[in-house]
């Protein structure tokens, strides 16, 4: 079977005193051809199983397979097939565009010609900056140029781990919507993000909280298995209504949410009194509500 | 193949567009060399000294005359009074004196034979006993023209003969040495770094998920340092034979196939060392004392290791560069073929083995 399956992997790594537990137990199967989001916040264990699935670490406990492979026993053979582009910058700075894009080529024994097609709408927005070193473009330029270097092999597995990250708005709308027009060429893409807005353009998400996948599916389902009444509130003093919201026996839990705080509330029908000058409406959940009660019901 | 090829040429545009390292790497040994061919040199020449002359005659003008001519002394001053002589060494003026006694020339025709006292400035003990050296030498030469016609019986005349370098000169000593060092800063040093910088850049991340083995990748970023330290060794050689008159004695062929195994000793050593460290301060830390220091302190080079102490004698058995350096020694100054090193070569091949060997079962083809 091709696309990406994860069978109850672990991974942890050894500190001086026992150890850090990365990721714990991870279920996850991911068809052909999705365009497959994995939220969460920083040190949620995200970069770990991106290094498992891309061979570049080994797990404790589990199997994982990409495109039918395993990555323990096939790892060479996935890494001819794989496209991966870390979190971090990972192209030499000392190289320009041009030169960066066509080692990626020759290392995968092809050639930018031969894959021109599959890069060529990321990569006419770097095209005029060819001849500048990698080092020297900004960080949408460097993004996109990282996505065209993992691209021009053809792979059939696209790994991006926060490829948004330190990224301006237009520059990461350009990238979403590049990536969706890789889905329609069949690439399986499995993308790491911090930011919950970003969810809604994945086919499905994963959001995962200290190692632990909390919930699997479509934004949609997940934003409608929220099943309780949420509120949006503004006010004067921000902090004092904060804690007054927490307080209330109506109120399951709020939080900040940018300029508003959030309020999920106990009992569908209540609606809390408050004096006038505060804005209250009910709001349809976000991805990041749910991302907030999963926690919290994770947590216990 | 062809992805190898433009691995090297991508290492090659890496070291080009540091312009600044390159400069060092081909330079240092230029530079080194002419350091120690001209500044950091233990040959004396032209040292001050001062003569307290009591004697006034003939013989005694002709003696001052001769040391002044040769080329190791140069005379500062003469004197009436040991005092005044004292006074000349604090300035630092002068480097040895000599004391010529009263009735010198006449002393010299008795059967006792006159005598002479050096006073020498023993603060650079080294430098005392070789000016005492020069100076006795060119004493027995003015005997020895003296005596030239009339034969005297029961006297022993020593006869000394430098073999292979005859001048004494210190280059004979430094180039092996120079060469031994700076193959292994270019080598060890250049090819552990570069190896940790893709490590600490990220670069490795992406280069390991990709069809190349892992240890093409290595082997790739050593080429380019294995043919810059040929360009050195070419223009160590060149300097030495033209700038420092230091002959090739030997066959070249057998010194550039001798340098050619040490630089892949080096190399595997760098590999080595990048494989089990993760960042670059960490890889030139251990590469500057783990193998300069030795190299410079336990090679032979600089002090003779026959007057270390038993251990550092053994220690210094580990020291590729020692045994580099005999055979470079052997080869270029002494003129003998591998049938007089091969005892040194095998070393340096088992050395690259095991070395070699150690690196590949080190590295990872994964992160940890």
């Amino acid at each position: 079977m091709n696309g990406i399956t994860i069978n109850n992997i672990s991974k942890s790594y050894p500190l001086k005193k026992g150890k850090q537990e990365a990721l714990k137990n991870i279920e996850l199967t991911i068809p052909e051809g999705e365009l497959f989001g994995l939220i969460g916040p920083d040190g949620a264990g995200k970069t770990t199983l991106f290094r498992i699935l891309t061979t570049l670490l080994l797990p404790d406990s589990g199997t994982a397979s990409v495109n039918g492979l395993d990555t323990t026993k096939d790892f060479m053979q996935i890494r001819k097939e794989v496209g991966y582009m870390p979190g971090r910058f990972s192209l030499y700075t000392d190289l320009t565009v041009e030169e960066n894009l066509n080692f990626f080529a020759n290392i995968f024994n092809t050639s930018v010609k031969e894959n021109y097609h599959l890069i060529k709408e990321v990569y006419k927005m770097i095209e005029p900056f060819k001849k500048v070193r990698a080092g020297k473009l900004s960080g949408g330029m460097k993004q996109k140029l990282a996505l065209s270097c993992a691209l021009i092999h053809k792979p059939k597995t696209l790994f991006l781990d926060e490829p948004t990250t330190g990224v301006d708005a237009v520059s990461r709308k350009e990238f979403w919507e590049l990536l969706r027009s890789l889905r329609a060429e069949g690439i399986t893409i499995m993308v790491s993000t911090p930011y919950m807005d970003e969810a809604s353009l994945c086919d499905r998400v994963g959001l995962i909280q200290q190692g632990s996948m909390m919930g699997v599916d479509t934004p949609q389902h997940l934003r409608n298995a929220f099943g309780k009444k949420l509120l949006s509130v503004k006010g004067p003093d921000m902090l004092q209504l904060l804690r007054q919201l927490q307080a209330m026996d109506t109120v399951e839990h709020a939080y900040p949410f940018g300029e508003y705080h959030h309020a999920v509330l106990k009992d569908a029908a209540f609606l809390p009194e408050l004096p006038a000058n505060i804005e209250v409406k009910e709001v349809e959940p976000d991805i990041e509500d749910c991302f907030i009660s999963l926690m919290r019901t994770h947590a216990g | 193949m062809k992805q190898f090829y433009n691995f090297v040429i991508k290492e090659f545009i890496h070291i080009m567009r540091d312009r600044r390292t390159l400069f060092i790497l081909i330079g240092m040994p230029v530079v080194q060399i002419l350091i120690f061919g001209f500044a950091l040199t233990n040959e004396v020449k032209n040292s001050g000294f001062a003569v307290i002359d009591l004697s006034h005659d003939e013989r005694s003008a002709q003696l001052i005359d001769e040391l002044d001519a040769s080329r190791y002394f140069e005379i500062r001053g003469k004197f009436q009074s040991v005092e005044s002589l004292e006074q000349s060494f604090r300035k630092g003026q002068v480097k040895i004196g000599i004391v010529i006694p009263s009735n010198f020339g006449k002393d010299m025709e008795r059967p006792g034979g006159a005598s002479l006292q050096f006073i020498a400035d023993a603060s650079d003990p080294n430098v005392a006993n070789t000016l005492i050296n020069y100076a006795n030498a060119v004493v027995l030469d003015f005997e020895n023209n003296i005596n030239g016609e009339k034969k005297i019986p029961y006297t022993i005349q020593t006869e000394t003969r430098m073999l292979y370098n005859p001048q004494l000169k210190g280059a004979y000593n430094f180039v092996p040495g120079v060469m031994a060092m700076v193959l292994l800063l270019v080598c060890t040093m250049m090819t552990a770094l570069t190896v940790v910088r893709e490590k600490e850049l990220g670069t490795l991340e992406v280069m390991l998920v990709s069809p190349l083995k892992p240890l093409k990748i290595i082997i790739a970023k050593a080429v380019p340092y294995l043919l810059l330290s040929m360009l050195n060794i070419a223009s160590i050689l060149l300097l030495s034979v033209f700038v420092l008159d230091v002959p090739i004695n030997g066959s070249l062929t057998l010194l550039v196939g001798e340098g050619i195994l040490f630089i892949l000793v080096a190399l595997s050593l760098g590999l080595l060392i990048s494989s089990s460290t993760a960042s670059q301060q960490s890889a030139m830390f251990i590469s500057l004392i783990g193998m300069f220091l030795p190299t410079v302190m336990l090679s032979g080079f600089m002090f003779p290791i026959e007057n270390m102490p038993l251990p550092m004698q053994v220690v210094s058995n580990a020291v590729p560069a020692k045994w580099f350096y005999i055979i470079v020694r052997s080869v270029m100054i002494k003129g003998v073929g591998l049938k007089h090193v091969w005892k040194e070569t095998l070393i340096l091949s088992g050395m690259l083995i095991f070395f070699m060997a150690m690196a590949i079962k080190k590295f990872k083809v994964r992160l940890a």
